[in-house]
């Protein structure tokens, strides 16, 4: 019979089931058998990780539209309604709201593993132009989330952000009253970034699919960022990564728990808990800490629309960086000088983040100006030249050689311990 | 390795420069010093002192509801600080609020139930200005968190009423206080040594009040 699988399920409901649509198969061979490097360290947890917490939020973001009223009059009191009357409320609330802190920290994890070891080079440019696309959306849907409560700095927030349209000639405002479906950020805004709020998760969803799709194409990266030579090198992601990343998930539902029990205000603002007023503008008008080192790039900019285009470059530059590094050697552990400069590029974006939550004053100008230079250097100049320049440190000759004859090299002694491995 | 060891030295000199700038900002300002106290709700252990919580109740009900509203509580969620289904009832029995209208479709005032909001002091924010000198008593329902420093700014305020420094321009009407921004409030002092008297003899000193109302409004933010 054309077109049917044969399935190798020995259940036999399972087998009819795969034989006319081979999910069963299409798992076993991306989730079970899946060859996978066998030299990942615990970086490689945290695109499981964000899966995780990407779940978590929609699981949580659903119970919360429930109970949530998208009105200008009502949003500020149904939050307090969910936290004081709905059962468990506070704790779905207070979940959601720490969820998108804790989904930032291990995305940009996420991406600091994929710029250390030069997962973004070839053959994987299109696997992390995916993730960049993904990494917007993320901030468009946290963005328009901050914006549900209607607490002061919820509205106030809505209002610079949206705002920053505004500095493009001639359209800009035009875009501005469309954001806002009128002319100021009111009821007509806040309806239609709940409406946005609840959709851009499910994009995100399919977008991810994608950058797994394409992850399962290419094969994962590896801290030696060497290609995968033989099947010695791997091992089947069932039940090595799938263990090794339960390990992680436990880590990090302990402090996704801790931040949630014991400060789970902490990383949020006074002042979102004073209902919005229109006629009152808070003293500091700063966004969750998450965007802080692009507020800063923002501000560091003394021209409006330099500044907004510095912003959004900062984050579309990312999507050419497969071609702005021109090293062929993917793993910064044998780059001696990028090894250095990527932590550089971290301590500056670390520092515009501090700048971005002070007022834009003295010492902080100076230095969200001199952190922005370097993270435009970084990409647009030192990337390009230090391919050309840098020696690389010899690679190893395959990914077991390190593990069974030390890092310093010579001949692999006898396979006879990576035999068993060969299954896969 | 020498070009490797002055990299480094250029990755840890701004790291070491934004570790100093961080411990600066604080002297940049003028930093007005919270009182520290000690709160029964910190720390990982920490739990709201219902006693307290239940003292501060009543510093609420006797001082600050003539002005303050607590809209987002109702009367029910007393138990929370320990108070059983009959004191709730009574105290509720006790406020008279709007409840629904007449057979003739006018509307009618009625005792509370467990299950209606705290009766705010005024009608609506107009009527709150017209009473109090132009400033709006803010809702105290979320105070707690709503200000930066929390409990102790709360607490702050209540005890650092005092006169204004020589050569300190006061505008009419305005109370000098030492935690509140530009030290102009336009709250008079609520709260007095023996402002209130506690039935469970605990002192009523200013200091005890304030630590109590704190207290349950910590609660009220934070159920």
């Amino acid at each position: 019979m054309a077109g049917l699988t044969k399935s190798e399920f020995a259940n036999p409901v399972i087998n009819w089931i795969d034989t006319r649509l081979p999910i069963f198969t299409m798992m076993q061979k991306e989730y079970g058998v899946f060859p996978t490097p066998k030299n990942f360290n615990y970086f490689w947890n945290f695109g499981a990780l964000a899966m995780v917490n990407l779940v978590i939020m929609i699981i949580t973001g659903i119970f919360l539209a429930m109970n949530y009223q998208p009105n200008t009059e009502l949003a500020f009191n149904s939050v307090q309604h969910i936290m004081r009357d709905v059962n468990y409320g506070w704790l779905i609330r207070y979940v959601h709201q720490n969820g998108a802190s804790m989904f930032f920290i291990v995305t940009y994890i996420h991406i600091f593993r994929g710029l250390y070891y030069g997962s973004y080079k070839a053959p994987r440019e299109l696997l992390w132009m995916l993730g960049v696309v993904i990494l917007l959306l993320m901030m468009a849907t946290a963005f328009m989330g901050y914006v549900l409560p209607w607490g002061q700095m919820s509205y106030w927030g809505a209002t610079v952000i949206t705002n920053l349209f505004s500095a493009f000639p001639y359209v800009g405002p035009k875009i501005v009253t469309l954001l806002w479906g009128g002319f100021s950020v009111d009821n007509p805004t806040l309806n239609r970034f709940f409406a946005l709020h609840y959709l851009l998760p499910f994009v995100l969803v399919g977008v991810i699919f994608l950058h797994i799709a394409a992850l399962h194409i290419t094969g994962s990266n590896n801290p030696l960022g060497i290609d995968v030579k033989s099947p010695q090198d791997t091992l089947p992601f069932h039940p090595y990564y799938t263990i090794k990343d339960s390990v992680g998930i436990c880590v990090f539902l302990i402090v996704f728990s801790a931040l949630e029990f014991f400060a789970p205000n902490y990383l949020g603002d006074p002042y979102n808990f004073i209902p919005a007023n229109p006629l009152q503008t808070p003293a500091d008008i700063v966004p969750e800490w998450y965007f802080l080192p692009y507020y800063a790039i923002l501000r560091s900019v003394p021209n409006k629309l330099l500044g907004v285009c510095m912003m959004f470059g900062s984050l579309l530059v990312m999507f050419v960086l497969p071609w702005l590094d021109t090293s062929r050697v993917r793993s910064a552990r044998f780059r001696p000088i990028y090894r250095q400069l990527i932590w550089v590029w971290v301590a500056s974006v670390i520092a515009l983040g501090v700048c971005g939550a002070h007022k834009p004053e003295g010492i902080w100008v100076v230095l969200s100006r001199v952190c922005t230079l370097y993270y435009f250097l970084h990409y647009l100049v030192i990337l390009p030249i230090l391919g050309k320049l840098e020696r690389p440190l010899p690679l190893p000759e395959s990914i077991s050689q390190p593990v069974l004859g030390g890092r310093g090299g010579g001949p692999l002694p006898g396979s006879a311990p990576a035999k068993p491995m060969e299954k896969a | 390795m020498r070009p490797l060891r002055s990299l480094l030295a250029g990755v840890f000199a701004p790291a070491a420069l934004a570790a100093t700038l961080l411990a600066t900002p604080a002297m940049a300002q003028e930093e007005i010093q919270l009182p520290h106290q000690k709160w029964s709700f910190n720390g990982i252990f920490g739990t709201f002192d219902l006693a307290a919580a239940q003292r501060g109740f009543q510093v609420y009900s006797n001082v600050c509801s003539n002005c303050h509203s607590l809209q987002m509580l109702h009367y029910r969620d007393l138990s929370g600080i320990g108070l059983n289904a009959d004191q709730i009832k009574a105290i509720a029995a006790n406020v008279t609020v709007p409840s629904g209208t007449d057979d003739q479709g006018n509307p009618k005032d009625g005792p509370a139930t467990p299950a209606s909001q705290f009766k705010s002091p005024f009608a609506n924010e107009k009527a709150a200005r017209a009473a109090n000198n132009g400033a709006l008593p803010p809702d105290l329902s979320l105070i707690v968190n709503a200000r930066e420093g929390g409990p102790d700014y709360i607490y702050g305020i209540l005890t650092g009423f005092s006169q204004p420094p020589a050569g300190f321009k006061m505008q009419d009407g305005m109370n000098y206080n030492k935690v509140f921004p530009g030290h102009q409030i336009g709250m008079p002092q609520p709260l007095q040594d023996g402002t209130v008297e506690y039935s469970d003899g605990t002192s009523t000193s200013l200091d005890q009040e304030s630590h109590d109302v704190v207290t349950f409004l910590a609660w009220a933010a934070n159920p």
